[in-house]
């Protein structure tokens, strides 16, 4: 732990995708749900699931799996929905699970590895190791931008 | 005193004032010798006065004061009212909006209003041949003084069982905040009678001109020794002393009193009869005035100003609220206990009130937009020379908060425009065999999910030729473009970037900034402008809005599990059809609806609702809705029913979906799609 509170850190929120660790900066999490009633948007992109109601506000959901093209799954207990905000947009991601805030010293963060394997390398803006965890870090932006 | 945390109510409240001074003094132009609207005016003044005083901001209060004396000699008759001397008045209205505007952008409210001020005081003393004696005599004495009106009164009180009491109230002297206690006893003795007089006056009172001590005349039905215990609570009080007064002493007193100031005493007991409303009461009744406000204020007025966000934060708890209570009743259906379900439906239906009430405290009228344009087209036509008339239709259309405050300034720009460019001066008017006053229709409406606001004018309309001309040599347009423009393209021209059709920039419209800075303000808005015009017949220009956040009334719609919400407004009715009756045009099914072919919409396919299996039946549920003269029937499953739902867009991650335009949120926390009716008809 006493790499973690050196001054050069960023605060995440952890959550389960498949069989990887992915992480997004806590500065941009308004929070995490419970899956909840999803309202279908037609004529959206697929991994578009719809919009829900969080506390009077509409918001899109996004299934992260489909998103990268990872194979379905049935939501589970485990199943959350965490509230990311970008700029002027607000949107639920859905994940397998979500437990896990951690601090990453800045020193352990890595570009992107030059082949990851999959669509979801568009995604990600590096990966850092934590211990024994090797955790995915986010590229918001691109998440959320339709790809070309 | 901690000035910021007041400065925003002090500047709506002012403007509030402003805006009335501004509308009576039009009433008072129409009718001059109605001295009840003097009245309103005055007060408007005064409260504007002791306000920007209290606030510090003295020029205000000085240019107030200055026009709160020529009013004052109005009032009393000592002025007759005319329109040069309107002219100043509205002028010195014009310079106190100004400065309340300077020091809403953070400045001091200072102005150079000495012209003004010269003209102010030349009508104050100039037409009146007896300076306006100061009804209490400025220094203070031990005992009042009563003039006829309020010997009336306080004999008629006493009549009526009141007593009446001279109160003598002496404050201590390390008192730090005199004219709040002052207030604090005027609020006790206004709750429990009627303050006839003060010594010094209120406003000296106010301004915490007097020493330690000041006397109240005071009618009321409490004992005195009560009076004095009450006023005795007021903190910093070192002495209150509650004599009767004596009436017997009248005739003496007025006798001294007359000779003090003949001039008002004569005035006034010549006006006590004709005066019997308490708007109308002399001045030198400045205290009962001040009491009557606080008693018969219109009862429209009580509001309260609340941040905007605040409630924001108050809906969507609320919203949250409507979810737990859908819960709640799912969950006391299930355990089917007596009391519970009887709570449980007490409950939803003062939610049901409450939501009413929240949704609607967010609308406001346009008019109060609307009323700052008579003022306006008044001084529009003196400056031009035009004679004007406008009209206001549908003022008490309501529009969400956060709208009105935006649409001001564009509608301005538009009035201005037409009354500039639009309306003909009377000569060329009647040459046009046209009336010689021209009108401005300002008219607002609901329809559908938007709000219109037209303004229209009977006057030359748009130069086709001339805009063309303009546009090309300007290079907004080339010239083949314009061979393939309609009158409609033409005309909008005129809002585009950069273009003015004034020849001579005029000081009215032409302040450097063209119409396309209102086309701007209104699409920032999610608006939309659209002009009509017919040269020599006149122009109409038309805006809608969205209702951003506001109530719309819906038929709510099922298709397989999924809930969809229909805006009343497109809704011709509602019909089930036989599967018989639906007919084949090219590769189209078409219904005949009331002998018209209207083509059928499936929403099912065009949402792509999941079904679970196919259906066949032999009835279809049926929408038929319109855009403008075309109709469609919407096929649904089944009809769920009206309901009155809050308009909630999808955020800015989901933009332009087809046929949706928003979202609300249902009763059971869900959240259900608005469909676009328009985007679904050709």
């Amino acid at each position: 732990m006493t790499n973690a509170v050196e001054q050069e850190s960023i605060k995440v929120i952890v959550f389960q995708l498949a069989d990887k660790e992915y992480a997004i900066p806590v500065s941009h999490v308004q929070g995490i749900e419970k899956l909840m009633h999803i309202t279908r948007v037609p004529k959206t992109a697929k991994y578009v699931k719809g919009v829900i109601n969080l506390r009077g506000v509409v918001t899109p959901i996004v299934d992260l799996r489909e998103r990268f093209e990872l194979p379905v799954s049935e939501h589970e207990e485990t199943t959350r929905i965490i509230i990311i905000s970008l700029e002027d947009m607000e949107v639920g991601f859905v994940v397998d699970s979500a437990n896990d805030v951690i601090d990453i010293p800045a020193s352990a963060i890595e570009p992107q590895p030059e082949v990851v394997g999959s669509l979801e390398e568009e995604f990600i803006s590096g990966v850092a190791k934590v211990e024994k965890r090797l955790l995915i870090l986010l590229h918001l932006e691109k998440v959320l931008n339709p790809l070309k | 005193m901690e000035v910021n945390q007041y400065l925003e109510m002090f500047i709506e409240e002012s403007k509030e004032h402003l805006q009335a001074c501004s509308e009576h003094l039009l009433e008072l132009e129409k009718s001059p010798d109605d001295l009840a609207i003097v009245g309103e005016i005055f007060r408007s003044a005064h409260t504007l006065k002791g306000m920007s005083a209290t606030m510090g901001f003295e020029d205000l209060a000085d240019l107030t004061h200055k026009m709160e004396n020529v009013l004052d000699a109005i009032r009393n008759e000592k002025i007759h009212v005319t329109p040069e001397i309107l002219d100043v008045v509205f002028e010195s209205v014009d310079h106190l909006e100004e400065m309340v505007m300077d020091i809403a952008s953070g400045g001091d409210g200072k102005r150079d209003v000495s012209s003004t001020v010269a003209q102010l005081k030349r009508i104050e003393l100039g037409e009146e041949a007896v300076v306006v004696p100061e009804v209490a005599p400025a220094a203070v004495e031990s005992t009042l003084h009563y003039d006829g009106f309020e010997q009336t009164v306080i004999t008629q009180s006493s009549e009526q069982g009141f007593h009446a009491f001279e109160i003598s109230v002496k404050l201590r002297e390390d008192c730090l905040l005199k004219a709040a206690r002052v207030f604090m006893v005027f609020e006790i003795l206004e709750k429990d009678g009627d303050v006839i007089k003060a010594s010094p006056s209120v406003e000296k009172l106010e301004d915490e001109q007097f020493d330690q001590q000041f006397y109240v005349a005071f009618v009321t039905k409490e004992s005195a020794e009560d009076m004095q215990k009450k006023l005795m609570k007021v903190s910093e009080v070192e002495e209150v002393i509650v004599t009767p007064i004596n009436q017997k002493a009248f005739s003496e007193k007025e006798f001294e009193a007359q000779q003090e100031v003949v001039a008002t005493a004569t005035v006034e007991e010549a006006a006590v009869p004709a005066k019997a409303e308490p708007v109308a009461k002399p001045e030198k009744a400045a205290a009962p005035a001040k009491a009557d406000k606080n008693h018969h204020a219109p009862v429209g007025n009580k509001t309260i100003r609340v941040n905007i966000e605040r409630l924001d934060i108050l809906m969507n708890l609320f919203e949250e609220l409507v979810i737990d209570r859908g819960r709640l009743q799912s969950i006391s259906s299930e355990v089917n206990h007596g009391e519970l379900n009887e709570t449980v439906e007490r409950m939803s239906r003062v939610m049901g009130d409450l939501q009413t009430i929240i949704l609607t405290m967010r609308m406001v009228p346009v008019e109060t937009v609307f009323n700052r344009f008579p003022k306006m087209i008044r001084q529009l036509s003196r400056d031009l020379n035009k004679k004007i008339n406008l009209e206001i239709i549908g003022a008490e259309t309501e529009l969400d908060r956060t709208v009105i405050d935006e649409i001001g300034d564009p509608l301005v720009h538009l009035i201005r425009n037409s009354v500039d460019h639009g309306i003909e001066n009377p000569t060329t008017r009647r040459a046009k065999g046209k009336p010689e006053e021209g009108t401005v229709v300002l008219r607002a409406y609901h329809s559908g999910n938007y709000v219109f606001i037209e303004i229209e004018d009977d006057g030359a309309g748009i130069n086709r030729d001339k805009v063309l001309a303009k546009a090309i040599a300007k290079g907004v347009v080339t010239q083949e473009q314009s061979y393939s423009m309609s009158d409609k393209q033409i005309n909008e021209l005129i809002l585009a970037s950069g273009f003015s059709t004034a020849d001579v920039i005029s000081d009215v419209s032409g302040r450097g900034v063209g119409l396309d800075v209102v086309k701007t303000t209104i699409e920032s808005l999610g608006g939309n402008i659209s002009i009509e015009s017919t040269q020599d017949v006149g122009s109409k220009f038309s805006i809608q809005l969205p209702l951003t956040l506001s109530i719309i009334s819906v038929m709510l719609v099922e298709i397989e599990k999924e809930i969809y919400a229909i805006p009343l407004s497109s809704i011709i009715e509602t019909s089930i059809i036989r599967s018989s009756e639906i007919m084949n045009a090219h590769n189209q099914k078409v219904i005949d609806f009331r002998g018209k072919v209207v083509p059928l919409v499936f929403l099912e396919e065009i949402f792509e609702v999941p079904r679970k299996e196919q259906q066949d039946e032999e009835f279809h549920s049926v929408v038929i809705v319109r855009k403008g003269e075309k109709l469609a029937g919407l096929v649904v499953d089944s009809f769920i029913g009206q309901q009155e739902i809050v308009l909630k867009s999808l955020g800015n991650y989901l933009t332009n979906i087809f046929a949706i335009s928003g979202a609300t949120i249902l009763g059971n926390g869900k959240v259900a799609l608005i469909v676009d009716c328009n985007a679904l008809i050709k």
